[in-house]
């Protein structure tokens, strides 16, 4: 287990280096920053003093070995626009971020679930096929008009729901929530049922055809020759079997979660990191660009670390497999 | 001499005629095929059958600005959808925005499948170490949504048409690279490979010319599927301001300009262009999906 985990982590920390290097070279050799960096009407002396302080007159090895040696010590740049550093800037957006993430998540498994469920045991029924129909648009409508729409029938003509901002948040252990003001929750539901759809979809999905396989198997069939009641066979007996499957699936998720967000906070105006990289790209804050990019990898590598160690807890043959590579 | 019967001659069954005819058994897909051909007519066809051209200034009137579905122009004809910020009529330029939304699709689906194609054929062909490299980067780019690769290459090449086809590209070739090899890793251990090698017939003939036509059926549906999600991926883009310019105006563009006016209950601006993606998207996606029931010969009964 121990050679495992340590198998992995160095390969987690292989494919960090790699992006390190692809991300470092894609914005700064496609791109020139000095350009954004000094005012239009600097002359020559201005931009030289620039590349110089900036160390971009040095070889590209050398400003990506001082690149990796600030980056290993937390320091990405400062921002252009902002003049903070980086980093701090996507973690101070980030709460807000994971906020609309778990939220989405709770929806997705609230919602998906029951329906997948109710799906799975009555295929036949005409809400069941309501339900799959559901599903196929839920993977097909793109987010961001979902979004729109959202807002056009909650916030616009019906006036229920505000449609931007975060609302009154309240301070917990020192980060800012939405979720325990009414105002909050009010001004969160939009844009995490947004966000959930597709993982709504997803969790329709696999929980139907887990419950279609399970249904059928021999323990199930042992349950009823036992007299169990349905109740019992499906809340306890199926549920259990089926949901490890479905949670680790909407778990990986999370990571995409965290992706579409941007689409997400962008139309809702939600302050969180997501928004910040596209301000970000649109003002060619090339820092903050690099800063998140590298944090979402770290975020992606350390999800799929995570989940490659619970499976092999989970399931031993994974982890042989590996060892007779 | 025999009698040939020469008015009648019996009924032949081709493997295509079987495959239209199992295409349309279902209702559903036989619908959204009908959808897509019409879309895809539409936005062909559009300078011919729009009331005006939206990008020629000559056409367009500031006058006639965020008019809603159904009034009637300066220059006399009904705008049925109404029309947007500038004054341009809806209905043509959600056809011409149809034709740019399409071709980026289709030519990012069409480039990703080539490359991956070839990528897939190579690992499975090859084996051994490069399969193992090849197989190591698929993976790891899987790991990531495309979304989010699509959005990070944007980030680092900038805006403007290539570079968003450049984006979706690379976005995609690994669903493809995927699905071949798996599928090549199956077709080569079968005896027409190994009869094609024991008749001496080069490598690249064996892949390309044996290897692969075996491998289509995993594609066709792949490649429906991804090109629906590189439209989709390219609006989205676009609508956060990232992907196409305004010179460009898909329907992603559309719907960003008509974001602003949203609030203000003129809904029209941004509601007609998303519903004509989801059309598009959602047909695509349905003729997909029954794609690979019919050409999969697992599902059959």
């Amino acid at each position: 287990m121990t050679v495992f985990i340590i198998r992995r982590l160095l390969q987690a920390s292989i494919v960090v280096m790699l992006m390190s290097i692809i991300v470092f070279f894609g914005v700064n050799v496609i791109g020139d920053p000095v350009y954004m960096l000094v005012s239009p009407d600097a002359d020559q002396d201005d931009i030289a003093a620039a590349i110089a302080r900036l160390g971009l007159d040095r070889p590209i090895w050398e400003q990506y070995w001082i690149f990796l040696k600030g980056a290993a010590t937390g320091d990405l740049g400062n921002s252009f626009i902002f003049g903070e550093p980086a980093l701090r800037l996507i973690l101070y957006h980030m709460p807000a971020t994971l906020e609309l993430a778990f939220s989405a998540l709770f929806l997705a498994i609230a919602i998906g679930i029951p329906l997948g469920l109710y799906a799975g045991l009555y295929p036949d029924k005409a809400v069941s096929k309501g339900i799959m129909a559901g599903s196929i648009l839920g993977f097909s409508l793109p987010t961001f008009w979902v979004g729109l729409m959202l807002i056009i029938l909650f916030a616009v003509e019906l006036g229920w729901l505000p449609a931007t901002g975060r609302g009154d948040t309240v301070s917990v252990l020192g980060f800012e929530t939405s979720l325990l003001t009414l105002d909050g929750l009010s001004h969160i539901f939009l844009p995490a049922l947004n966000l959930a759809l597709l993982k709504i979809s997803l969790a329709v999905r696999l929980t139907r055809a887990g419950v279609r396989e399970a249904m059928g198997q021999d323990y199930v069939k042992f349950a009823r020759a036992k007299g169990l009641s349905t109740k019992r066979i499906i809340f306890v007996h199926v549920m259990k079997n089926i949901m490890i499957p479905v949670v680790t699936v909407m778990g990986l998720e999370f990571g995409s979660l965290i992706g579409f967000s941007v689409v997400t906070e962008t139309i809702f105006a939600w302050p969180g990191m997501g928004k910040l990289l596209i301000n970000a790209i649109l003002q060619l804050d090339r820092p903050v660009v690099v800063a998140y990019l590298m944090v979402m990898v770290l975020f992606f590598v350390v999800i799929n670390l995570l989940v490659d160690i619970l499976y092999s807890i989970l399931d031993p043959r994974v982890r042989l497999q590996d060892q007779n590579k | 001499m025999t009698d040939i019967n020469l008015t009648t001659p019996p009924k032949v069954e081709t493997p295509f005629g079987r495959f239209v005819s199992e295409f349309f058994e279902s209702r559903i897909a036989g619908v959204a095929f009908v959808a897509l051909v019409t879309i895809i007519l539409l936005a062909i066809l559009a300078p011919w059958i729009t009331p005006q051209n939206p990008y020629d200034l000559g056409q367009v009137d500031v006058l006639d600005g965020r008019l809603p579905p159904g009034s009637v122009a300066y220059t006399g004809y009904t705008m049925w959808l109404g029309s947007d910020g500038s004054g341009r009529d809806l209905y043509s330029a959600i056809l011409y925005g149809l034709r740019i939304s399409l071709s980026v699709g289709v030519a990012s689906g069409v480039i990703a499948l080539i490359i991956g194609t070839v990528v897939g054929l190579v690992a499975a062909y090859a084996g051994g170490r490069i399969e193992n490299i090849i197989m190591r980067i698929v993976d790891l780019q899987l790991s990531f949504p495309a979304s989010l690769v699509a959005l990070m290459l944007i980030a680092i090449l900038g805006k403007g048409i290539e570079n968003i086809i450049l984006a979706l590209v690379i976005a995609q070739w690994a669903y493809f690279a995927r699905t071949v090899r798996g599928t090549a890793l199956v077709e080569r251990r079968k005896e027409y490979v190994e009869a094609a090698q024991c008749l001496g017939l080069s490598q690249t003939r064996i892949v390309f010319r044996h290897i692969l036509p075996n491998c289509m059926a995993p594609l066709i549906v792949v490649g429906t599927v991804q090109t629906a999600s590189a439209i989709s991926l390219e609006a989205t883009l676009s609508f956060l301001g990232v992907g196409l310019p305004q010179t460009e105006p898909s329907l992603g563009v559309l719907i960003a300009n008509g974001f602003e006016y949203m609030m203000s209950g003129r809904y029209w601006i941004s509601f007609f262009p998303g519903l004509a993606l989801l059309l598009t998207v959602v047909s695509i996606n349905l003729v997909g999906d029954h794609l690979r029931d019919v050409l999969n010969p697992r599902m059959k009964k």
